[in-house]
């Protein structure tokens, strides 16, 4: 078949766009090169819905971060994905940082950010008394927001797939070419053919803005990686709102900040790099951070740290996101250089990229039948969290539900067999992770991932060792010879 | 379904198990108790752990894991008492209230005379150690490939590097040699092993698998599966850092971790209970009781064990007392002593001794701090008087201690001024490590 539009990239650009463009009677085709969606920067950053003081006035970045921090928030309703207004402070130590954080406070009142306020350090040791002494003033933003940045752009996957979206994973893009109106993308083994190309592939969309064929591309990225750490939920009210520090010419600067799970995470740094997959941490990285989160809050007990990671974001050669018509494809759009505050922009993002793809003659014309939640029977509540009652009559109805999988973060066997059969089916233990939170507890999946590898093999027919952590050559076991089914 | 039952034991593993055989002994009928167990057989741990070794205290007699779990769920099938299996308990309150979900129950809440908690440790994880480097799959957690190999019959990697030399790890690097695996080493950051000397010989020299001392896990490497690691020895004298220069880069597809283990006391830290800094669980007194009346605590959710003989020991105490609180048999405490820890110790269980006016003979459970050749171990009242002194020609952290106070010398200390007694070690000189 021929899509009307083929999105490259299922990270969260990539899949508010296709969402969006669900709604109309077109067809979407999503191709990623991993084995999910939200696989690449969606999954690794501060889970920060940013307020949007931080972009210059004028850039498309700023219009698009205050816009897309409204959107999310009434995403995550739509989507019953969970969002907490916690606000967020950018903590200035001195005189310096004071005339700095005035700056922000300005920047943001022309970007139409609301509510915006300069506190004392006093101040803001009542709103967060763990905070260093030595703050002596904050910018309070209220309408940042913390959620899960993944766990929305997988329901607006499952949302896209629902309304017919195709997503086509473990497509890693290698050639294309077009003939007549129609463009043809192929990983090599298979090809998607399509009137409009959106490229939104991150890290790799200047590799797949030339593999597309075009030739000069105004812009290059940098891969930058940040690194982070995560703290057990048994100290997550140490921060009630997220905690900046004065930013750098590196990125935001590390802070401090709860995850909408309840754990705190603590990071980024920002190092170029020149492989844009390797998300590996390094010791002085991880000192760097722990340094870092100390300043902000000298009583913060890394002990509890739990996991690290690191996420590289595509940091372009201008100060502004590149999203635009192609100067040379007919019917290619790109979006390049979207990091920081890339997630929180997303919503709008995707709502711009629609308007361009109108603009370059794309038919809009809104569906009847479209359904607005995750799946076609609504938006389905994980079993931990509903209230007692609700847990008991699932339980009722179904028994799987009071079968305990995941211990730490109390996922049951009817939740895994859910995700097994959602819109976008979890096949592998870290769709399952990311999906259902099954392994990232205290126990980083020692007693569970076995039981989930398990799960997924029986379900899907396969042998345990078929079953991967993500995709490719991440094997779990051993196979065995003659592959005993 | 009743919701309320006179004594819930919360897991089914050996200490759950022995605990439910004492109360039950102790005159709890068979229908009072309620045992649950969040996997799918009772047993716990016991099950996957497929080697020899254990029961030669308690049964006097080397049995594997399965055996020894099999022999205290025959006990407690013969007294009647029930396993609830599958059954998670996701709550329990200071006042007895415990929620549970099970596939069979559903989402139940149930009150009780009396808890006991016997959930167990889990393993401590990369994260914990905050390794650097990629998340490739391949690195697990000792129990994880244990599980892997015992359970689902799948070898979780044919090249192997072990960081941790505690007793899942070297029990660990025979297992998978066995499995046709190539175990490269096991790094310990310690200057010496945490396991058990028989577990050195008998899985590490055995097999010719080098044991690398004050050496680390520096970097993980590999994209979608491990492809090797660095390590590095450490420096004693400097926080235990890698020693820049010593890298080393060693081919291998696996990563196990033994790196400690650690009290699962989610339930415990729920109900409000403090824990105990050193040992990750619970403070008790010599019943094993809680600071919440009619909780108690015991097996390795309450402190770490290296033998499940002691577990079984230890569940049977709170069992027993949980009985008696529950029957009213208990008498009254007459006097409160704080148990401290001395030279060279590293914790103690129990952390407090109520004495009642009939004490009894007890016993205190402590790990001492470092590997000290030639050492008295002593009990000492706060006025000085010791209550117990044996000697012994070395003692390790990795092997618990402990020592009997007569109920002569505790009936003695009822009507003392003391208000601690004090458990440390002598060091009698010699050359020491």
């Amino acid at each position: 078949m021929i899509y009307d539009v083929l999105i490259i990239g299922a990270g969260c650009t990539g899949v508010m766009t296709a969402r969006l463009l669900s709604e109309y009677n077109c067809s979407v085709a999503v191709a990623d090169m991993a084995s999910d969606v939200a696989a690449g920067a969606t999954a690794a950053n501060s889970a920060i819905v940013h307020a949007g003081y931080d972009a210059k006035s004028g850039t498309l970045k700023a219009k698009l971060n205050v816009r897309g921090n409204r959107l999310m928030k009434e995403l995550a309703a739509q989507l019953g994905v969970e969002l907490k207004n916690v606000g967020s402070h950018v903590i200035g130590f001195g005189d310096s940082d004071l005339v700095h954080l005035k700056e922000l406070y300005k920047r943001g009142v022309d970007n139409g950010v609301e509510r915006l306020e300069i506190i004392s350090g006093d101040k803001l040791r009542e709103m967060e008394p763990n905070v260093s002494a030595e703050a002596t003033a904050s910018l309070w933003a209220p309408t940042a927001a913390i959620t899960c940045p993944y766990g929305i752009t997988i329901a607006a996957a499952e949302n896209a797939a629902t309304n017919g979206v195709h997503f086509y994973l473990n497509f890693k893009v290698t050639d294309a070419s077009s003939a007549g109106d129609v463009h043809y993308v192929t990983d090599g083994v298979n090809t998607i053919a399509a009137k409009y190309v959106v490229n939104c592939a991150g890290v790799h969309s200047v590799e797949v803005a030339k593999i597309l064929g075009e030739n000069d591309f105004p812009i290059s990225i940098t891969p930058r990686r940040g690194e982070y750490m995560i703290l057990d939920k048994s100290c997550g009210d140490i921060a009630h709102s997220t905690l900046f520090v004065c930013p750098s010419s590196r990125g935001k600067g590390i802070l401090v900040s709860p995850t909408v799970d309840g754990n705190i995470i603590v990071g980024p740094n920002a190092y170029p790099i020149s492989d844009g997959d390797d998300k590996s941490t390094t010791a002085p990285g991880l000192n760097e951070i722990s340094e870092g989160a100390r300043r902000i809050m000298p009583s913060i007990n890394l002990r509890n740290v739990i996991t690290s990671f690191a996420g590289v974001r595509p940091t372009p050669d201008i100060y502004d996101f590149y999203i635009k018509h192609s100067e040379q494809l007919k019917n290619v759009i790109h979006a390049v250089g979207v990091e920081s505050p890339g997630f929180a922009a997303s919503p709008a993002t995707g709502e711009y990229l629609v308007s361009l793809l109108e603009e370059a003659g794309l038919k809009l014309e809104k569906k009847d039948n479209y359904i607005p939640t995750r799946r076609a029977d609504g938006n389905h509540k994980q079993w931990n969290r509903l209230t007692d009652e609700e847990k008991a009559e699932a339980c009722k109805l179904n028994s799987a539900y009071g079968k305990i999988i995941c211990r730490c973060e109390t996922v049951t066997e009817g939740d895994i067999l859910d995700a097994l059969t959602s819109p976008i089916p979890a096949v592998t233990v870290d769709m399952m992770k990311k999906r259902l939170r099954a392994g990232m507890g205290r126990c980083q999946g020692g007693f569970c991932s076995p039981r989930v590898a398990d799960i997924i093999a029986q379900h899907t027919g396969k042998s345990l060792d078929e079953v991967t952590k993500n995709g490719g050559g991440s094997w779990l076991v051993v196979p065995r010879e003659g592959g005993i089914k | 379904m009743t919701n309320h039952k006179k004594l819930i034991i919360i897991g089914g593993g050996p200490a759950g198990l022995s605990a439910a055989v004492s109360a039950y002994e102790s005159g709890v009928s068979a229908d009072d108790i309620l045992v649950l167990e969040r996997d799918s057989e009772a047993g716990g741990i016991l099950n996957q752990c497929i080697h020899a070794g254990f029961g030669l205290h308690r049964f006097g007699e080397e049995l594997s894991g399965p055996e020894y779990a099999g022999r205290y769920i025959k006990m407690a099938e013969e007294r009647g008492i029930h396993v609830t299996t599958n059954a998670m308990a996701l709550s329990v309150s200071k006042d007895k209230a415990v929620t549970f979900v099970s596939p069979e129950t559903g989402y139940t809440a149930v009150t009780a005379d009396a808890v006991i908690l016997a959930m167990g440790c889990r393993e401590r994880t990369r994260g914990a150690l905050n390794i650097p480097g990629t998340r490739p799959s391949g690195v697990y957690t000792a129990g994880c490939a244990q599980r892997y190999i015992n359970i689902e019959g799948f070898m979780p990697g044919k090249k192997v590097v072990i960081l941790g030399s505690g007793d899942i790890g070297l029990i660990m690097a025979r297992r998978m040699t066995l499995e046709g695996a190539e175990v490269k080493c096991v790094c310990e950051i310690m200057p010496y092993s945490g396991g058990l000397r028989r577990n050195i010989v008998q899985c590490l020299d055995d097999f010719g698998i080098p044991l690398k001392l004050s050496h680390t896990v520096t970097e993980v490497h590999g994209k979608e599966r491990v492809t090797g690691v660095t390590i590095a020895a450490v420096d004693e004298a400097n926080g235990r850092r890698p020693i820049p220069g010593t890298e080393e880069y060693i081919e291998c597809d696996t990563l196990l971790l033994s790196v400690g283990l650690i009290p699962e006391n989610e339930l415990t830290r729920g109900a409000g209970i403090q824990l105990d800094r050193m040992t990750n669980g619970a403070s008790v007194n010599q019943f094993r009781e809680t600071e919440a009346e009619g909780i108690y605590s015991c097996g390795n959710v309450l402190h770490v064990h290296d033998l499940v003989d002691f577990v079984s020991e230890e569940a049977a105490i709170a069992g027993e007392n949980a009985a008696k609180k529950i029957l009213g048999k208990t008498e009254e405490c007459v006097k409160k002593l704080e148990v401290k820890t001395g030279n060279g110790v590293r914790y103690t269980v129990p952390e407090r001794l109520d004495l009642t006016a009939h004490p009894e003979n007890l016993r205190i459970f402590f790990r001492v701090t470092d590997i000290i050749k030639k050492v008295q171990l002593i009990v000492e009242t706060e006025s000085g008087e010791v209550l117990v002194k044996k000697a012994k020609s070395a003692v390790a952290p990795g092997e618990m201690e402990s020592l009997e106070i007569s109920a002569e010398k505790l009936c003695a200390l009822l009507d003392s001024g003391d208000s601690y007694v004090k458990v440390y070690i002598n060091e009698m000189g010699g050359d020491n490590k």
